[in-house]
């Protein structure tokens, strides 16, 4: 009597497919958003090694090519021979305007893992090779593919490396912000009373605040002293400031509806205390809802560092981001006669859009409410 | 008897009377891993002036039936093959619907205006933005050439035909302002405003009470009776198929498993399922001895439909090689009584004759063995309140307070289980959650007797000092769902307890856990999977392994099955019986199902409106109730028998709702619904709960005078008396 009989379908297999696999299974289908995944994974892969991909680091310079346009690739030379051909610059006599002309007789030829400036990949690899480059290190002219700026630095290297800290800015500025609004958002959906209207008010105040102008004051009060990386944090921080409260509120409201569930209940009974009930119990069922507004707020994030940065209070040169290489197209001057400057904003646009199909897909794949759409 | 109108449709119509005929449909959803197959060859009649019930587990594509009538089938489900042949009077030619095109005028003019169709949840039904009125107007208007004001006329003739008091009031309600029954009556009068020949209703009091339950019924086929429509009927509750049916077609994985009159069907059930299905039901039939007949297993996923017989992995009957093979034949007997089975098939041989031949009403409830009353208390409840305030406005001042407990004096015994029941919204789940010290009452003594026989009022515990109580009083929630965490483990969901309350840890923890599974029938090796891979049942046994891993003493289980289908619900009855017997357990059983009750619990208490009004021995109080409200109860519920259901009998259950629980009326505060209210001492003097027998007391004035429950035993309803 003891032993109850095992009903007959305990043999069946269990279902097949962990959530993680049926999100994904729903992501996939959801085809730009894997567009967008592919993007961003390209634009993170380049960045992250940048210095490989990059044919010159981000400080080279030949003053002498300032506002130099793209160089054309020519691959063929009676043969399989890629190379491209030098500038000569000659000032307009009448207008100043600097004329570029190809000079065929200078001829680079270039080649893919060729050795240039050394570099330390990740900080942690030293080498020389970069992904492409002139064959010769030390060419007469650089090949700047995407151009040069003021200063004749390769456009095209610093992109790569302002992507870099653009988006990894966003990224610390989202994790701030992450940590900042779940534990907020917990203690406020878990406590609730008078602990979670204050927090909630405390939430809407900064909600109220126009953000630009919050920035703008508290960038601007940063020392100018301060060093590249330490400026670089205080940026982060200062985005995360403003970014917490909506997924404050959105912790809250899942902790608001969570808080009923019959399985919080149980937890309770089963003697689980406060912290425990958060983070073992409640958690993790909507930790992938979390993952989804994450993602959704990384390009916003990215969008008010560059903001920043163009107006001239963000990230200061020599520290290279994607806005802090707009701040030289700011000039419509500069823009007509040098359009490549702009060149970082295509980029940044394609980074923010292809954020965020991600973060639409996935939010799309987690809802449960679209579960079951073939 | 020969006068009774209803007498005349127990006979079989010719064919010409037949409306609805669907012939081999087949209706599938495309699903990610595969297509499920969920209605596979249904043939079904629906005649003029007749109710066809629909019955089955769910699972067994019961309502893609329905739906599939109209086209109305989730977008990945689709009509594969078959006809749905509709005429809305018999002198029209057949229309085959399934052929017609979803957005046609011609389907549309079909959908509510010759068809009309409820559904299960009423206010989800109802749009929220729009009036009664203006909802009503709409319909009327789609399917007839009527301005405004004659559309507000009928809709106003409407509501009062579907027994909504005041209308023209009414019709400027907002769903959200009426209770669930009111809303389902406004969906009847939607679906009845063009005076459709046939009228769909997919479960619709599924999710009502039984009073609720009973006065929709009566309402269904009173309309049905003026109008002389067709009715298809979808249900899972064969207790409402003895209600209302005239025809059942009793479905199985898609298919029809038994088809033929109600009586029939009831009294000389063919498919084992179906005899199956009849003798699961707790109480009316009559359980043999202490245990509930059960059918193995459950409904498998129409993904994993066996080869042959639907059914054959749960039959008793079924014989290797041939059942699950080879698909059954569709075996015929009088009156148009077919079943699908092999067991009929001459070419099998003699039919095996199943055992007991007669399901219904055969069976008598022997004397269940009640616990001896002597058994010591182990909660006393002295005058117990909990009250939530009603807060208002911006600076939430509270406006009032919803007594959802409002004096209530009760002794929970050792060793026994103690069934609560009521309406919903009387306060018996707060009542529940109060003792079990996950609600703070608002004042009362709850006296709870430790192991050592010292006392502790639980009342005036703070949290820290309530968890030494948690382990010995146990909850067992109601939805195996959404009480088990979707992202632990069974181990962990099982263990958590024992870690929480350092009772055990390390591998202690997991031997207790692996013990406990096998106690209640799951397997051991399956801890380490995680809930969404098991069924309903399956996950209701999970659920009471939390609660009894630590050996408590009182368990409170808030509707333990009526998340369940009928042949697991009787699984976990017979577990929680076997439980209680072997750990020694107290149960306080929170149900709204007195079948239930009456089957698990050896004492019963009757709530309305925060108050006991009734309490006392099971078969007493099922026997001779001694409060009008329990006798209101015990009449409501559906008895699954056809003959015993004496359809006048609705006629006095009472029609309103419960009044407001924030301020109940003055008085005993059933009189407002009360069939026996005589005078102004029931307007006035609120009546206590008093003995009114050995062991039985009553909350009514006039509890000995009144002759309750005598009718229910002359209509052989109790389920004592055999109908044969």
């Amino acid at each position: 009597m003891l032993t109850a009989p095992v009903p007959a379908d305990n043999q069946r297999p269990p279902a097949a497919a962990s959530k993680r696999m049926l999100v994904w299974r729903r992501f996939t289908r959801h085809r730009l958003a894997v567009a967008g995944l592919a993007i961003t994974a390209l634009l993170a892969f380049v960045s992250l090694f940048g210095e490989f991909f990059a044919p010159y680091s981000a400080e080279y310079y030949r003053a002498d090519y300032a506002y130099a346009p793209p160089q054309r690739v020519r691959l063929l030379d009676g043969g399989w021979n890629p190379h491209a051909y030098g500038y000569t610059s000659t000032a307009d006599p009448e207008t100043f305007e600097v004329v570029w002309d190809v000079d065929t007789s200078v001829k680079i030829p270039l080649g893919f893992f060729v050795r240039g400036e050394s570099y330390e990949l990740l900080g942690l690899v030293e080498s020389d090779i970069h992904f492409f480059g002139p064959r010769d290190p030390d060419a007469a002219a650089p090949v700047y593919l995407l151009g040069a700026d003021r200063n004749g630095h390769d456009l095209l290297s610093r992109i790569i490396v302002g992507t870099r800290v653009s988006m990894s800015i966003g990224l610390v500025a989202v994790a701030l912000a992450f940590l900042l609004g779940v534990v907020v958002g917990s203690v406020s959906g878990a406590i609730g009373g008078w602990v979670d209207s204050l927090l909630q008010r405390i939430g809407e105040g900064v909600l109220s605040l126009p953000t630009l102008p919050l920035w703008l004051g508290l960038s601007a009060a940063l020392p100018p002293t301060w060093d590249p990386l330490k400026r670089y944090v205080a940026i982060s921080a200062i985005l995360a400031m403003t970014a917490w409260t909506t997924l404050a509120r959105a912790v809250r409201s899942r902790f608001l509806s969570l808080r009923e569930e019959d399985f919080v209940r149980a937890a309770y009974v089963d003697g689980a205390r406060l912290p425990r009930i958060v983070f073992r119990h409640m958690l993790p069922s909507f930790s992938s809802h979390l993952i989804a507004a994450l993602t959704l707020s990384v390009p916003a994030t990215v969008l008010a560092e560059t903001s920043l940065s163009f107006l001239g209070l963000g990230l200061q040169p020599p520290v290279v981001s994607l806005g802090v290489l707009l701040h030289d197209a700011e000039n419509i001057r500069v823009v007509t006669s040098a359009p490549w400057l702009l060149l970082p904003g295509v980029v940044l646009v394609a980074a923010v859009l292809a954020l965020n199909v991600v973060g639409d897909g996935l939010r799309d794949a987690v809802d449960p409410y679209q579960a079951g759409r073939p | 008897m020969t006068l009774d109108p209803s007498a005349e449709r127990l006979e079989p119509k010719a064919e010409s009377d037949v409306l609805l005929r669907i012939r081999d449909l087949r209706t599938h959803f495309a699903s990610s891993d595969g297509v499920v197959r969920a209605v596979e060859g249904v043939d079904l009649d629906v005649r003029k002036g007749r109710t066809l019930c629909v019955v089955g587990e769910s699972g067994c594509g019961k309502s893609a039936t329905a739906l599939s009538v109209l086209q109305l089938v989730a977008p990945a489900g689709r009509i594969v093959s078959g006809t749905v042949e509709w005429r809305p009077d018999t002198a029209a030619p057949f229309v085959d619907l399934a052929s017609v095109a979803p957005r046609s005028d011609a389907l549309r003019r079909v959908r509510g205006g010759e068809i009309g169709m409820i559904f299960q949840e009423p206010s989800a039904s109802l749009s929220p933005m729009y009036t009664v009125g203006q909802q009503l107007v709409e319909a009327i208007r789609l399917h007839r050439p009527v301005d405004e004001g004659q559309a507000r006329n009928v809709a106003i003739a409407k509501l009062q035909q579907v027994g909504i008091p005041d209308p023209q009031r009414r019709m400027e309600s907002y769903p959200f302002e009426m209770s669930g029954g009111m809303c389902q009556r406004v969906m009847i009068s939607i679906a009845l405003s063009c005076n459709p020949a046939l009228l769909i209703a997919d479960e619709p009091t599924t999710s009502l009470d039984v009073t609720t339950q009973a006065r929709i019924l009566g309402l269904l086929e009173r309309l049905r009776d003026e109008s002389g429509m067709a009715m298809l009927f979808i249900t899972h509750d064969l207790g409402v198929v003895a209600e209302i049916a005239d025809d059942v077609v009793v479905m199985y994985l898609g298919t029809v498993a038994e088809r033929g009159r109600v009586d029939d069907v009831f009294y000389d059930p063919k498919h084992p399922y179906t005899r199956a299905l009849l003798r699961s039901i707790p109480g009316a039939v009559g359980a043999v001895g202490d245990r509930l007949p059960t059918i193995e297993g459950a409904v498998p996923h129409a993904l994993h439909r066996p080869a042959g017989c639907p059914f054959v992995a749960r039959c008793a009957h079924a014989i290797p090689g041939l059942c699950d093979t080879i698909a059954p034949p569709v075996a015929t007997f009088a009156d148009g009584h077919e079943t699908a089975c092999h067991l009929y098939d001459a070419a099998v041989g003699p039919a095996p004759g199943p055992p007991d031949h007669h399901v219904v009403g055969v069976a008598v409830a022997g004397p269940r063995s009640r616990r001896a009353p002597d058994a010591p208390p182990i909660m006393r409840v002295r005058d117990l309140a909990t009250h939530f305030p009603v807060r208002h406005g911006f600076l939430n001042r509270t406006v009032g307070h919803v007594r959802a407990v409002d004096g209530v004096d009760l002794t929970i015994h050792a060793h026994q289980a103690l069934g609560l029941v009521g309406e919903s919204g009387c306060g018996k789940t707060t009542l529940g959650r109060s003792l079990a010290g996950m609600l703070e009452p608002t004042r009362g003594v709850i006296e709870y007797e430790c192991a050592d026989g010292s006392r502790v009022d639980i009342a005036q515990q703070n949290r820290r000092q309530l968890r030494r109580f948690r382990g010995e009083i146990r909850v067992i929630f109601q939805d195996p769902f959404s009480s088990l965490n979707p992202r632990m483990t069974v181990w962990q969901i099982v263990g958590e307890p024992l870690r929480n309350y350092r009772i055990a840890s390390g591998s202690e923890v997991e031997d207790r856990v692996s013990a406990m599974l096998t106690k209640v029938g799951l397997r051991p090796d399956h801890m380490s999977r995680y809930p969404h891979a098991f069924s309903g049942g399956e996950r209701q046994r999970i659920n009471i392994a939390r609660a009894l891993i630590t050996d408590p003493r009182l368990v409170v289980a808030d509707e333990p099955v009526s998340a369940l289908d009928v042949s697991v619900r009787a699984q976990i009855l017979n577990l929680l019986a076997d439980l209680k017997a072997d750990l020694d357990l107290a149960y306080l059983l929170i149900s709204h199902d007195m079948s239930v009750v009456e089957f698990l619990c050896d004492r019963v208490a009757v709530m309305y409106l925060g108050t006991l009004v009734e309490v006392g021995d099971t078969d007493a109080l099922f026997r001779a109730p001694r409060h009008p409200y329990t006798e209101l109860l015990l009449s409501a519920v559906p008895k699954p028998d056809p003959r015993a259901s004496d359809r006048a009998r609705r006629a006095k259950t009472v029609a309103d709702d419960l009044p407001d629980p924030s301020n109940p009326p003055p008085g005993c505060r059933f009189h407002t619904r009360c069939a026996y209210v005589r005078d102004a001492l029931c307007r006035t003097d609120a009546p206590l709960l008093r003995p009114t027998a050995e062991r039985h007391a009553s909350a009514c004035h006039y509890a000995e005078e009144l002759a309750l429950g005598q009718d229910r035993l002359a209509a052989g309803g109790a389920g004592v008396e055999p109908v044969r």
